[in-house]
C-alpha cells in the first residue's frame, strides 16, 4: 500500500506524465491461460498444470532472437530472487533446430529454469505468438495478468511479478485452461 | 492430458483478442523479374531484388553474431548453373537489444546470382527456381525464419 502511494504520489510531482501504467490486468479482465504439454531436454513432461498456485512467467523465445537474449538474465535472476516465494519462469523454445541449438544456449547463458520446446501448436494456442520474446505473467489462479511483446523492461516484469506474489490466488481450478472450457 | 483440438480452436480464438496487438511478421517482398536473356555457353548475372517494409531488417548472409540466422538464397532447379552470389554487404546497425552493431539490410536490396549458361541448355524460355530464406527483426522483436519462392523465367538463346 505504502508503495502504490508512493508512486501516486511520484506522478503527481512529476506531472505532467503519462499516466502510470498497470502493471497487471484487473482481476475481471484476466483469462485462463491456455494449457500445454511440452517436453523439457530430459523427455519429461511439462503441463502447465504443474505449476498450480504459483505465479508463473511464460517466455516464448528463440536462440536467434537478440531482444530475448536480452530479457533472459532478467529471468535468471528473478528465478533466484522470487523463487520461494512461488514463482517459476518457464521457458518455451520456437527454435526449429530443437535441442541441438537449445541445449548450448541454455547452458551459456547459465539458465536456471525449466525450458521446454514449443511448435507452432503452442504459439496457436496463446494467440498465434509471431513477434519474440513474447511473454506471459500468469497469476496464481492460472490466469494470465500481462502480455508482454518484443523486449519489454525489466521494471513492468518486475512490477507485475511483485504484484501477483502479494496475492494469494482464490484456490479456484483456474489454472491451466481445461478441455470443455 | 491432451487438449482436444475443438478446445484448442477455441482457446486459440479466444486468445487472438488477447494478444491482437501482437505484431505479425513483416513480408519481405521479392519484386517480378523480367525475362533475362541468356547467351549458351556464357556466364550470366540474375540479379534478384527485395524489400522489407520500414522498420524492419534482416540479417545478412554474413552476420555478425554467431546466433544470428543468415539470409540465404538457393536456387534449386533451372537450366543454369550456379557460379557465385554476390549478397549484399548490408550495414552495421545498432539496435535496442544488440550490445554492438549488427549487420543487416534493410529496404530494398539485391543479390546478384552468376551462372554458367550450359552449352547443352535448351533454347526457348525455362523457369529458374529458387528460395530466399531470411529472418527478420523490427527494435524490440524478432520473427521465425521465412522462406520466400524466387522464380525467373529465362530465355535460352
Amino acid at each position: 500500500m505504502a508503495l502504490i502511494v508512493s508512486v501516486g504520489l511520484g506522478t503527481v510531482a512529476c506531472a505532467p506524465q503519462e499516466p502510470a501504467r498497470k502493471a497487471v490486468k484487473d482481476d475481471k479482465d484476466r483469462k485462463p491461460a491456455p494449457e500445454f504439454e511440452l517436453k523439457d531436454a530430459s523427455g519429461k513432461v511439462v503441463r502447465l498444470a504443474d505449476y498450480k498456485g504459483k505465479v508463473v512467467l511464460l517466455d516464448f523465445w528463440a536462440t536467434w532472437c537478440g531482444p530475448c537474449a536480452i530479457e533472459i538474465p532478467w529471468f535468471v535472476e528473478f528465478q533466484r530472487k522470487y523463487k520461494d516465494q512461488g514463482f517459476e519462469v518457464l521457458g518455451i523454445s520456437m527454435d526449429d533446430d530443437g535441442w541441438k541449438a537449445v541445449t548450448p544456449f541454455v547452458a551459456a547463458k547459465k539458465i536456471n529454469y525449466r525450458v521446454v520446446q514449443g511448435s507452432d501448436s503452442t504459439a496457436d494456442l496463446y494467440g498465434g505468438v509471431e513477434a519474440l520474446p513474447t511473454t506471459f505473467v500468469i497469476d496464481r489462479d492460472g490466469r494470465i495478468a500481462s502480455v508482454h511483446i518484443g523486449l519489454s523492461s525489466k521494471k513492468d516484469f518486475e512490477d507485475a511479478i511483485e504484484n501477483l506474489l502479494s496475492h494469494a490466488g482464490s484456490g479456484k481450478d483456474g489454472a491451466g485452461a481445461k478441455p470443455g472450457l | 492430458m491432451p487438449v482436444p483440438a475443438k478446445t484448442a480452436l477455441a482457446l486459440s480464438l479466444a486468445f487472438s483478442a488477447l494478444t491482437a496487438s501482437a505484431q505479425m511478421a513483416p513480408v519481405l517482398t521479392v519484386t517480378p523479374q523480367p525475362t533475362v536473356k541468356v547467351a549458351k555457353g556464357a556466364t550470366a548475372k540474375i540479379t534478384v531484388t527485395a524489400s522489407l517494409p520500414k522498420g524492419y531488417h534482416a540479417n545478412t548472409n554474413k552476420p555478425s553474431e554467431q546466433y544470428l540466422i543468415p539470409m540465404t538464397l538457393k536456387w534449386t532447379s533451372g537450366p543454369l548453373q550456379l557460379e557465385g552470389i554476390d549478397y549484399p554487404k548490408g550495414a552495421l546497425e545498432k539496435y535496442e537489444f544488440s550490445e554492438k552493431p549488427i549487420s543487416v539490410v534493410t529496404g530494398e536490396f539485391s543479390i546478384v546470382t552468376t551462372f554458367q549458361v550450359p552449352a547443352s541448355a535448351a533454347r526457348g524460355p525455362a523457369a529458374q527456381v529458387g528460395a530466399l530464406r531470411y529472418q527478420a527483426c523490427d527494435n524490440k522483436a524478432c520473427y521465425p525464419p521465412k522462406t520466400v519462392p524466387v522464380n525467373v523465367t529465362v530465355q535460352v538463346e
